[in-house]
């Protein structure tokens, strides 16, 4: 007889799933591995909301498995590691991003780049290494195998880092591979979301002036006054947006829906690079003679490599750049997804788990 | 009454032109400039002719001025030189390219990326800063800025060597721009054209590893045995698709007509690159996961800078490359046109002018 969640393992675990695609999510017992040799178990203290956790709680992708507990920004305290673990001891701040699980032995998990090895698999809605679905970081605790754990740095707050995780490595990663960190140049930020606004902070923190390219002509003061960004341009206004064609270097494209390639294309100088970071349900239009003409770019990424997310950690906490967050407790948070949903959110929701999870 | 392009220069010139977008071509008398202070004149020998060549003498692009000569694929000899002229003398064997001016201020010209000038001049249907429009190599000879034409080495036979002047430098400035030449490195060419051929050519001599993917099954020999190609895909053919999936570290694609490219995302390995030369109006459609899961990415190139085409001149000469031609007369360049519309080449026509373009007056 097939087992159920809270049978499939030998330890008792408590925390928040959807059970289909209306997206509600609600209390749920579960069962959570033993901590193997190469394992740490972690205690929640917080957990981000990613739009991901939204997208895949209402089977927007069509490869949810229900029921599903997302949460892939956590950040916990380390309560037991197995005797193979020489990274982490107990009492350790850890955190645990996206993926928990890949080959360890491809050409992409041999250079550090576990986020592109065919066989990764996710901390959460995910099939892991011992063929049992994984489940996420809205919950009490989770056991990873400890190269899939991070170091949290000293001076980087558990709660505004969280975000970082996901967020932050997901616009770190594209700008160091795609060389977008040379000092004085200059960097437009496409979407002012829960990526865009952490692409502000660190394309400022590596030197480059930063533009903020947005819909929403009310984001404007926060973008100059709060983040930090050099510049903000209505992407709506046709002659703002004619007047700086040519004038980029570089575009993070944080924008999930589907969107005109063309005029964010026109604001890159020749040889500039644009990364696309939403993924969109429909395909993108993708105009070739700007490509041509201007031997411009368009590159995707994923998260990044564990050896890379750690350095990013690191970087962050270098440069106090935390997210800017909104603190919730567990029960708020259909609240935050339907309010996420809408972009009413500055700029990420975090759930304070250890203070609000509470089993019945 | 006097039209632009046509304002009588001093030195009479003879060639053949299309009149209107029939791209018809025919015997036409025009007139070039002197030679300027800095300025080569150069009697053509051959000129290849290019797909943009048919593309331009249909206006498929909407800009093309007639009388329209084109050609920019030209290797001639230097007849007059300018006062001021230090990279060539009399006699020497040179190529013409695509653009014959730029800004030579902006930076991609001070990057020697003059093709990236947005004020570039096209070697044919371009205007040149006095006004007058350009007419290209299919013609007795040409004036140009010594900056913009290339020395051919002897050792490069010319006919064969005019190709690369467009076809050429568009493969290998992709090439060595985005890391794709070199051991180790395994290439992928999409259309096996003017412009791919060459491309294996350069590619194997750069070491790298090369496979070309094409819709005409019949290619594969030629692929295999006359250029040197590794392997040889049938882009129809699913199953081939699926087994080489993964596989390649960029791809260059040369085809022009739209076509689908997630099938060609995903021949490439995770960081793989997709290099699109052929500019269609029609947008592609984009799928993101494709290039977010495998961070792919996608660009485009056009040709090179000059100081990168005598850098690929070069190349050929040391390595012995050239490109595979049918030498034709130009009388026989309307029935060519007719057989490159269809693909009907292996693989670059080239005009024997100095032989078969004879001045006549109607």
């Amino acid at each position: 007889m097939a087992k159920s969640p809270e049978t499939e393992h030998p330890n008792k675990a408590f925390g928040w799933a959807a059970k289909d695609k209306s997206g509600v999510l609600t209390p749920f017992h579960f069962s959570r591995r033993d901590n193997g040799d190469n394992d740490v178990t972690v205690k929640i203290l917080y957990c981000g909301v990613c739009h991901t956790d939204l997208h895949t709680i209402k089977n927007d992708w069509g490869f949810s498995y229900y029921p599903v507990v997302p949460g892939h920004e956590i950040v916990g305290i380390a309560t037991k590691v197995g005797k193979n673990v020489t990274k982490f001891r107990e009492g350790d701040r850890v955190g645990v991003g996206v993926i928990t699980g890949s080959c360890q032995s491809c050409e992409s998990c041999n250079q550090d780049l576990e986020n592109y090895c065919p066989q990764m698999s996710f901390t959460y809605n995910s099939i892991g290494s011992d063929g049992t679905k994984t489940y996420g970081g809205y919950s009490e605790s989770i056991v990873v195998d400890q190269r899939f754990v991070l170091q949290f740095p000293e001076g980087l707050p558990s709660d505004s880092g969280a975000p970082l995780l996901c967020a932050g490595i997901t616009v770190y990663s594209p700008m160091k591979y795609y060389g977008m960190t040379e000092p004085g140049k200059h960097l437009g930020v496409a979407g002012l979301g829960g990526l865009g606004h952490v692409a502000v902070k660190i394309g400022k923190a590596f030197g480059l002036k930063v533009t903020v390219i947005s819909s929403s002509p009310s984001k404007e003061d926060e973008a100059i006054n709060r983040l930090g960004a050099d510049s903000f341009l209505v992407s709506s206004d046709p002659q703002k947006m004619k007047a700086a064609i040519g004038t980029m270097d570089y575009i993070i494209d944080t924008v999930s829906a589907v969107h005109a390639l063309f005029p964010l294309l026109g604001l890159l100088k020749v040889n500039g690079k644009l990364v696309t970071l939403g993924l969109p349900e429909k395909p993108l239009e993708l105009p070739i003679f700007p490509l041509v003409l201007g031997r411009k770019m368009v590159g995707g990424s994923d998260i990044g490599g564990m050896k890379e997310t750690q350095e990013m950690l690191e970087f962050c906490a270098k440069h106090n750049i935390t997210a800017d967050i909104e603190l919730i407790k567990m029960d708020e948070i259909n609240t935050a997804m339907e309010r996420l949903a809408k972009s009413d959110v500055r700029y990420r929701f975090v759930i304070d788990v250890a203070n609000s999870l509470s089993p019945p | 009454m006097q039209r632009l392009g046509e304002k009588y220069q001093s030195v009479e010139a003879f060639g053949w032109a299309a009149r209107d977008s029939s791209g018809h071509l025919s015997p036409f008398v025009f007139s070039r400039r002197e030679t300027g202070e800095e300025e080569v004149r150069v009697k053509v020998l051959y000129c290849g002719v290019c797909h943009s060549d048919l593309h331009c003498l249909k206006n498929e692009w909407h800009s093309s001025i007639y009388p329209l000569v084109p050609g920019h694929e030209i290797v001639g000899e230097v007849t007059e030189i300018g006062r001021k002229v230090s990279k060539f003398s009399i006699g020497d064997k040179i190529g013409v390219g695509c653009i014959v001016d730029s800004c030579r201020a902006c930076e991609s010209c001070r990057e020697d990326q003059e093709n990236y000038c947005t004020k570039s001049v096209a070697t044919y249907n371009g205007v040149h800063y006095d006004g007058t429009v350009n007419y290209g190599g299919y013609s007795d000879h040409i004036v140009v800025d010594e900056r913009y034409a290339v020395k051919i080495p002897h050792t490069l036979p010319l006919a064969s060597a005019a190709p690369l002047l467009c076809a050429g430098i568009s493969m290998y400035s992709p090439m060595k721009y985005f890391g794709l030449a070199g051991p180790g490195k395994h290439i992928g060419i999409v259309g096996l054209g003017g412009l791919g051929h060459i491309g294996v050519r350069f590619a194997k001599a750069f070491g790298s590893k090369v496979t070309v993917v094409s819709s005409t099954a019949g290619k594969s020999k030629d692929a295999l045995e006359i250029f040197g190609a590794d392997g040889f895909l049938v882009s129809t053919d699913e199953d081939q698709m699926q087994a080489a999936m993964g596989t390649m570290d960029g791809i260059i694609d040369t085809v022009s007509a739209s076509h689908p490219i997630l099938p060609l995302i995903g021949l490439l390995k995770p960081s793989g690159k997709l290099v699109l030369l052929g500019a269609t109006e029609k947008p592609f459609d984009l799928h993101a996961f494709s290039l977010i899961l495998g961070r792919k990415s996608i660009a485009g190139s056009a040709i090179g800078g000059i100081k990168e085409t005598q850098e690929m001149i070069n190349f050929a000469a040391e390595h012995g490359i050239k490109a595979e031609i049918e030498t034709i007369s130009m009388e026989y360049v309307n029935t060519a046109m007719d057989r490159l519309a269809k693909g009907d080449v292996r693989y670059r026509f080239v005009i024997d002018i100095a032989n078969t373009l004879t001045v006549t007056r109607s």
